[in-house]
């Protein structure tokens, strides 16, 4: 996969509320499927396929223990994906912030100009 | 001094890319930073180290705008396009393209600004042609290691009244 085909995958992933929770439950531990299982109405068939979408997009992957075979979360997807709206966010919040100063300063200049006029009445 | 903005970016649809921001002014003064050229040379230009060399205004509809920046070790990086709409002091639409574009197409922006209570949220939409283009644009910043200009910030900070 492309770096640009692997951030489609986690998007995609993550465009799901069930998936999200079952990445935030597996982000205090690894756990199995029954136990992911637990907290939705679903079958366990539907949770299997989510738990599919979320390994395809490399979210998640199985341990070590062959009969468990708990799942855990992989962070490396979810870092490169906030970062890359980051990079984005960063260009534009350096301008932005000069912005606030300039328009701070014309307020205040705008101020001083209406107090001069009304002196002047 | 009133930093209240906190940029909020989005990717609503598969070509689009939405920012959000609230600025502590009345829209009249954000309207005229962003099409005024001696205001918006002075905060429009991303990285520290970057200046807005050029840049020409014709706020008009079917007028045109470019800008060019410098850029530190680098050629220069132009940009423009023509105004689509403008309505003072609410709204602009324009096209965007690079001079030496890294991604396909044009995209069309709209700049919309809403007042409440004395505060102005700016919502910009940038429209691209495809996916492909959206993405690339997306990507740049980080591949090249662009980080905010906390350093100017700083200094704008120290002479604040």
């Amino acid at each position: 996969m492309s770096p640009s085909q692997r951030l489609d995958a986690t998007f995609a992933a993550l465009a799901d509320p069930t998936r999200r929770a079952i990445l935030a439950r597996l982000a205090s531990g690894e756990a199995p499927v029954t136990e992911l299982a637990r907290p939705f109405a679903m079958s366990q068939p539907a949770i299997s396929k989510h738990l599919q979408v979320l390994e395809r997009a490399g979210l998640i992957s199985r341990g070590r223990d062959a009969q468990r075979r708990p799942r855990r979360l992989e962070a490396r997807p979810l870092a490169d994906a906030s970062r890359w709206l980051e990079g984005y966010r960063q260009f534009w919040e350096g301008s932005f912030q000069r912005l606030d100063a300039l328009l701070d300063e014309r307020k205040t200049q705008q101020r001083r100009e209406r107090t001069k006029r009304g002196n002047r009445r | 001094m009133t930093n209240t903005g906190t940029l909020k970016v989005t990717t609503p649809t598969d070509r689009a890319i939405v920012m959000t921001r609230v600025f502590a002014a009345p829209r009249r003064l954000v309207f005229d930073a962003l099409t005024q050229p001696e205001l918006l040379q002075r905060w429009f230009f991303g990285p520290p180290g970057w200046s807005l060399v050029v840049c020409e205004i014709d706020l008009r509809v079917g007028g045109a705008y470019r800008y060019v920046w410098s850029r530190p070790g680098g050629t220069d990086m132009g940009m423009g396009g023509v105004y689509r709409e403008i309505v003072p002091p609410e709204r602009i639409v324009n096209t965007e393209a690079f001079d030496e574009s890294w991604y396909p197409g044009e995209a069309l922006v709209t700049t919309v600004l809403v007042e409440q209570g004395g505060k102005t949220t700016l919502t910009l939409t940038v429209l691209y042609e495809s996916r492909e283009a959206r993405d690339a644009v997306l990507k740049t910043p980080m591949e090249h290691g662009v980080a905010a200009g906390y350093d100017r910030l700083a200094e704008l900070l120290a002479r604040e009244p």
